[in-house]
C-alpha cells in the first residue's frame, strides 16, 4: 500500500475528537503498562506518541518502496520521490503556504532555526546589528543566535515577560529599531504554555522592515497555523511533536527570501551542475536539502499530518482547552502547588512547582505510578531563572489525553505529598 | 519495601529536611562548587583540612531529596577521615550505586551511606547522589572550576 492509500484509510474512518476511546486505540503505546500501572502519558511537549498509521507507513516504506529520491529512473525511486514530495505538499497545506518550494525538510525545528541563522543570518547580520528574541525561548532559539552574534559582533536583545509568562509588548516596541535585523520568537512556549501574539509581533517588526522567524515546534500540534495570516517570514516545526517520526521537520520560508539566501549545506541534490571551477545551485526548495534526506521520516510525517488533520483542528483545540481548564482547576486545589505560566492565552502545558519538593522527586514518584511527565528546566533555563525556580514539573497534553489522565496525575501528586508529609 | 519506599525511606527524608553540616564553614581552607544541569541541583562543599585530615566539613545548596540527603550523609561520613580515605569511601559508594541489579556490594567503609543502596534501582538518579562526592573531590584537589555531572 502506498502512502496515498494509507491516507485513504484514515479518510474512510474519520475519528471524531469526542470519541477519545477510539482515538486512543490508534496509539498502540498507550495500551501499555509501566511499573505494573496503565501508562498515563503527559509528556507530549517533549514528544508525542505515534498512531498506528504512521508506524505502518514507515514499515511499508522500508518494506516495499525503499530507494533514493530525485535520482533513479526506476520504479521504486519514482514511488519514493512521489511520496516524499507529496509529504511536502501536505506540510504546505497544513501551514497554508503558497507554494511547495517554500517548504524545506530539516531534522526538526532546531535544525530549521540553525538553517536560517546560518544562511539568512550570516548574509544579513553584521557588527552592531541586533537580533530580538524573548525571555521564554527554548535553548534552540537562543544558542544559534548567540553563536551568530559572537561571530559577527552583533547583539542579542531579549523581550522580557511578566509574572504570568506573557511578553511585555511595550518593551518589545522599545527594543525594535534601525539596528534590529531579525526577530525570532516562539509561537507557543514549551515551558509556560503561553501563546504569543504573532500577528502583532510580525506587524511591528515589518514596520521596521525586519523579518520574523517563528518557532512553531509546540504550536503546530495544538493551534491552527496559517503562515500567510501570521505574516511571518520563516516558520519552523518538528515532526515528532506532531505525531510523526523523530528526525524530520520543516522550515517554511517566503520564496523571495529563500531565493536570495545562500545554501545551508553543500552536497548532493542541492546542485544543478558541478565543475571544479563553479557550482550552480539547485532551485528551491532543493537548494537547502543537501544529501539524502530522511525519506521515511518525511513520508511518515505526511501520514501523521493526514491523521491529525482528519481529526479536525478546531475540535482538537476545543477539547484540549477543556482539558487544560480541568487540569488547571484540579491542580489549583493543591495548596502547596504553584503553576508556572498562567497567561490568558495558553495551551496544553501545566508547568508547576510544589513547595519544598524538587521536581525530580515528583517525577520519580509519579513514574512509579505509571505517569510520565517532564521534570527539569525544559531547555529553557532563562525561564527557570526568571521565575526563581531550579526546575519545574510539567504535564503536557495531547488530544488523546483524558480527564482520567488528569485525575491520575492529581492522585499521583497526593502520593508525592504523602511521602513528603 | 517497594523500590520507591526504599528510595524515599524515612531516614533519607529526614536527612533531606534536616541536613547535617548544612552551613558555610567558617575557617574552611578548601571549597568547590558542583552543578547538575539535568536537575538544576547546585552545591558548594567546604572543607577544613588539617594535616591531611578532614577536620570539618560543611555544604550549602539546593536540590532533590537524593542530592541533599547524600550530601548530608557524606559530610557525616568523611568528617575526621584522612583525604585518601574519603576518596576510597566515594569509590565504595559509587560501586554500590552502579552495581548490577540484585548484586552484593562491599559495605565495609560505607556506614550510614548504605541506606542509599536503593538509588541503584533508579539509574537516572545516580547523578543526583554523586554530585556532592564529585564536588568533595574537586575541593580536595583544589579545583576551582565548577564540577558538573554531565
Amino acid at each position: 500500500m502506498t502512502n496515498s492509500a494509507a491516507s485513504k484509510s484514515v479518510a474512510e474512518r474519520p475519528p471524531l475528537i469526542q470519541d477519545i476511546a477510539r482515538i486512543r486505540e490508534d496509539f498502540p503505546i498507550l495500551k501499555q503498562t509501566v511499573h505494573g500501572k496503565p501508562l498515563v502519558y503527559l509528556d507530549n511537549a517533549a514528544t508525542t506518541q505515534k498512531p498506528q498509521v504512521v508506524i505502518d507507513t514507515l514499515v511499508r516504506y522500508y518494506t516495499t518502496e525503499n530507494s533514493n529520491v530525485h535520482r533513479g529512473v526506476h520504479y521504486l525511486s519514482e514511488q519514493a520521490t512521489q511520496d516524499y514530495e507529496s509529504a511536502r505538499t501536505k506540510i504546505r497545506r497544513l501551514l497554508n503556504a503558497s507554494d511547495d518550494c517554500e517548504i524545506i525538510f530539516t531534522r526538526g525545528a532546531t535544525e530549521g532555526i540553525n538553517l536560517v541563522a546560518h544562511s539568512y543570518g550570516r548574509q544579513h547580520i553584521g557588527e552592531g546589528d541586533e537580533i530580538i528574541i524573548s525571555a521564554m525561548e527554548h535553548h534552540s532559539n537562543i544558542v544559534p543566535w548567540q553563536i551568530l552574534c559572537q561571530e559577527k559582533g552583533a547583539r542579542l536583545r531579549v523581550i522580557p515577560i511578566n509574572d504570568d509568562g506573557e511578553l511585555l509588548m511595550d518593551d518589545y516596541a522599545k527594543l525594535l529599531g534601525h539596528r534590529t535585523k531579525l526577530v525570532s520568537i516562539v509561537h507557543l512556549s514549551n515551558s509556560l504554555g503561553t501563546i504569543n501574539p504573532i500577528e502583532q509581533i510580525v506587524e511591528m517588526a515589518h514596520s521596521y522592515g525586519v523579518p520574523v522567524l517563528v518557532d512553531g515546534a509546540q504550536a503546530v500540534p495544538h493551534l491552527p497555523v496559517d503562515v500567510r495570516r501570521l505574516g511571518c517570514d520563516f516558520y519552523v516545526f518538528s515532526g515528532h511533536k506532531l505525531f510523526g517520526p523523530t528526525g524530520i521537520g520543516a522550515v517554511y520560508g517566503r520564496a523571495e527570501l529563500l531565493d536570495s539566501m545562500p545554501p545551508y549545506q553543500g552536497g548532493g541534490d542541492m546542485i544543478k551542475s558541478v565543475t571544479f571551477e563553479k557550482t550552480l545551485y539547485n532551485s528551491l526548495p532543493y537548494k537547502f536539502e543537501a544529501g539524502t534526506p530522511n525519506i521515511a521520516g518525511a513520508i511518515g510525517l505526511g501520514a501523521a499530518i493526514d491523521y491529525f488533520t482528519a481529526l479536525e483542528l478546531d475540535k482538537i483545540c476545543a477539547y484540549e482547552h477543556e482539558l487544560l481548564k480541568y487540569g488547571t482547576k484540579r491542580l489549583s486545589t493543591i495548596g502547596s502547588l504553584r503553576l508556572i505560566g498562567t497567561a490568558r492565552e495558553k495551551a496544553g502545558i501545566l508547568s508547576f512547582v510544589i513547595e519544598g519538593i524538587h521536581a525530580h522527586d515528583i517525577g520519580t514518584i509519579l513514574d512509579s505510578e505509571g505517569i510520565a511527565i517532564r521534570t527539569g528546566h525544559h531547555c529553557t533555563q532563562p525561564v527557570m531563572d526568571r521565575f526563581g525556580v531550579p526546575a519545574t514539573a510539567r504535564a503536557s497534553l495531547a488530544f488523546y489525553n483524558t480527564k482520567a489522565d488528569i485525575d491520575a496525575l492529581v492522585k499521583g501528586l497526593d502520593r508525592v505529598l504523602e511521602i513528603f508529609s | 519495601m517497594s523500590q520507591l519506599e526504599e528510595l524515599y525511606q524515612e531516614i533519607v527524608l529526614e536527612h533531606y529536611s534536616r541536613p547535617r553540616n548544612f552551613k558555610k564553614l567558617e575557617g574552611a581552607n578548601r571549597s568547590a562548587q558542583g552543578y547538575n544541569p539535568f536537575c538544576g541541583d547546585k552545591i558548594t562543599v567546604y572543607l577544613k583540612i588539617e594535616d591531611g585530615v578532614i577536620a570539618d566539613v560543611g555544604f550549602q545548596g539546593s536540590g532533590c531529596v537524593i542530592s541533599k540527603a547524600t550530601a548530608s550523609l557524606m559530610t557525616e561520613s568523611v568528617k575526621g577521615k584522612r583525604q585518601e580515605e574519603a576518596v576510597e569511601i566515594f569509590h565504595s559508594f559509587h560501586n554500590m550505586l552502579t552495581r548490577p541489579p540484585g548484586s552484593d556490594f562491599d559495605n565495609e567503609r560505607l556506614g550510614d551511606l548504605e541506606i542509599l543502596a536503593g538509588v541503584s534501582e533508579f539509574p537516572i538518579r545516580v547523578k543526583c547522589a554523586v554530585l556532592c562526592w564529585h564536588t568533595l573531590r574537586a575541593a580536595l584537589e583544589q579545583k576551582h572550576q565548577t564540577v558538573s555531572t554531565e
